[in-house]
């Protein structure tokens, strides 16, 4: 019966998409409105974004003049080279680096550690230990309590305060718990343990090669969240060879410390500087956000199905 | 995959083996002995679930037991349990504090501006895309606003700043050719909450669409087809089929915008903040950080906190109340 169903709606789709040819008056009407809303909401969304690119290429002059608006004027990459050759922009970045890539892997790690047992039906109190980490989304101690604990730890200005207070996150436990629970069967379990395999052979070796896909997905959500984040990094760290990159933007663009201030002695230089230091924000937005806009539109669609396979309750 | 390879013929492993361990594949036993037969035959995962609970405990749960420190005066010497108890001292001094009201104002006004500004928008972009044909330009659309959800906080603001900025910025310049005077955005209190939440609307919007995106393409296409048959135009499909079926989601979004309206977040507040706006921009979150951070008044801070803290998960509780009435769906189960 519900083959039969199917397979009419499927004809039947066909056959209208073929059938339909002339769309009505009003309907017409109504698409273009819907085509010229949206190009509206490209236009508002990519303005600003060509406007900081057009800026960034631009002179220094021209950029304290407010003249470039979508497309570079005196083309130069004068704030690139001074980005680049700033020793803080530059550890910023490194760091960066090091707190994406090092807290990813711990987060990962250490979400698939709690989440693959709690998919696993037959583990007793799974249902209890859910509701304690979800009680921790609705509820917290508080900013103070938490640095308590972190100083207390000694990690206060160190490169553990930038990975290890927030290494999980329980939004990505229910993501990959859900994944887990849905695409490996309990018959592989059966089967693995019949061979002999442990639960940590069982996880390792099969469970992890299959959910590649929502490992990615997660590591990519921890990765780029690392990166953009600036929270943990004001509040624990002291060292400023310790920062990461958005506190030195921070620092730079909202605060408007220069880091390379050199003493300058005449007024022209002075000008010259303060024209660098304009243009030099647009460069340092542009720079800090290229490597996450390079793989997002890479990882664009995977993102969104493991949103969606985390909205599934479980 | 040679792991695959190697459980493969598994299922059709010879029954005796089978046959050895016959009570793990029908455990039919009382609550009290699943216990112990779970801990027996999982105990590598159990393993797992202590070392990862450990993070739990240590940077979620010691916390919430160090927040007595609201109800004491501390003294880093003395640590949070050995501090001098003071009761409800500091709770009492902060609502009695002029600045009290202007907090909790402050924070209500811009979350549930927040709240309002962006929940209609990201339902209004889903439905007109889901209205093109599959293309480019609908490809291009989604790819364009689904990127500034991707930039951090800080290079957002900096953006807003560089954007509204009386000097540099093209706003200024678009407002000067209809003859209205230089406005410096920021140094006014008035424009805070606009500035705010419209640039949250511009960051968020593509990422929020995409839920909704998801729940269009669950609507049965019978229903389009039947519709269309009918004689229905575009705008009543809408109206009659689109509308109807992303509105369990539309519930549970927006009601979890209003649980979440007290613990709206530190970072982007903080960061659009200057002395000339703070008459708006002080929330709670800002000043709990400036209370206990810059001016180390720890059991202060921890009591705004844990305040809001608490007057959140009311609202949260209240909130999935409603969602189970409405929807008969709690937001957790």
């Amino acid at each position: 019966m519900s083959i039969t169903l199917q397979g009419f709606r499927r004809t039947a789709g066909k056959r209208s998409e073929r059938t339909t040819i002339e769309e009505t008056r009003t309907d017409k009407i109504f698409l273009f409105g819907v085509k010229v809303m949206l190009w509206i909401a490209l236009i508002v969304v990519a303005v600003p974004l060509i406007y900081i690119v057009a800026n960034s290429f631009s002179s220094a002059s021209a950029v304290s003049a407010g003249r470039v608006l979508l497309w570079p004027i005196e083309p130069s990459l004068r704030a690139y080279k001074e980005a680049f050759g700033d020793p803080l922009i530059m550890k910023g970045y490194l760091n960066s680096f090091i707190y994406a890539i090092g807290g990813t892997l711990i987060s990962v790690t250490l979400t698939i550690a709690i989440a693959y047992p709690l998919s696993r039906r037959t583990l007793f109190g799974r249902n209890l230990i859910m509701s304690l980490l979800i009680f921790t989304m609705l509820f917290s101690g508080g900013l103070i309590p938490t640095y308590l604990v972190v100083q207390d730890l000694g990690m206060l200005n160190t490169r553990w305060a930038m990975v290890i207070p927030s290494a999980i996150g329980v939004w990505q436990v229910i993501i990959a718990r859900t994944f887990f629970r849905s695409t490996i069967p309990d018959e592989l379990y059966e089967a693995a343990t019949i061979d002999g395999a442990g639960d940590l052979r069982f996880l390792w070796s099969i469970v992890i090669p299959l959910s590649k896909p929502v490992i990615a997905v997660i590591a990519l959500m921890y990765a780029i969240f690392q990166w953009n984040s600036y929270f943990d990094a004001l509040i624990y760290l002291k060292d400023p060879g310790l920062y990461p990159l958005q506190i030195v933007l921070r620092n730079v663009l909202i605060l408007n410390t220069l880091t390379g201030s050199t003493t300058t002695t005449s007024l022209a230089q002075q000008l010259e500087q303060q024209q660098l230091a304009n243009v030099l924000k647009y460069a340092l937005i542009v720079i800090s956000s290229l490597p996450v806009l390079i793989i997002y539109p890479f990882v664009a669609r995977h993102f969104t199905k493991g949103v969606m396979v985390g909205a599934v309750k479980g | 995959m040679s792991a695959t390879f190697e459980v493969k013929p598994a299922p059709s492993a010879p029954a005796p083996r089978q046959a050895v361990k016959p009570a793990r594949k029908f455990p039919r036993t009382s609550r009290r002995t699943a216990a112990g037969r779970s801990l027996r035959r999982h105990w590598q995962l159990y393993l797992l679930l202590v070392v990862t609970l450990a993070y739990f405990v240590i940077f979620k749960y010691i916390p919430i037991v160090n927040a007595v420190i609201a109800f004491k005066d501390y003294s880093p010497i003395k640590g949070p349990w050995g501090s001098d108890w003071v009761g409800f001292k500091n709770f009492e001094l902060f609502f009695q504090n002029p600045v009290f009201w202007t907090l909790v104002k402050n924070t209500f006004f811009l979350a549930a501006y927040t709240v309002l500004a962006s929940f209609p928008i990201p339902i209004v972009l889903p439905i007109a895309l889901n209205e093109i044909r599959n293309g480019r330009f609908k490809k291009t659309v989604q790819l364009v606003t689904y990127a500034p959800y991707f930039i951090s906080t800080v290079v957002v603001v900096s953006m807003t700043i560089l954007v509204l900025s009386p000097r540099l910025g093209f706003v200024n310049d678009a407002i000067g050719l209809f003859g209205v005077p230089q406005i410096d955005f920021l140094g006014k209190p008035d424009y805070f909450r606009h500035i705010y939440v419209w640039s949250d609307v511009w960051q968020t919007t593509g990422y929020s669409a995409v839920i909704y995106l998801a729940a269009l393409s669950g609507i049965d296409p019978a229903l389009h087809e039947s519709a269309r048959i009918d004689g229905a135009s575009r705008p009543q499909r809408i109206r009659h089929v689109d509308i109807p079926g992303i509105m369990p989601t539309a519930v549970i979004i927006l009601v979890l915008g209003v649980g979440n309206i007290m613990s709206i977040g530190f970072e982007k507040a903080f960061l659009l903040q200057n002395p000339l706006n703070q008459a708006q921009s002080e929330i709670i979150a800002t000043y709990v950080y400036k209370t206990g951070l810059l001016n180390a008044d720890f059991s202060m801070a921890t009591a705004i906190g844990l305040f809001n803290s608490v007057v959140n998960l009311f609202l949260l509780l209240g909130v999935n109340f409603v969602a189970k009435r409405i929807t008969g769906n709690g937001l957790w189960s």
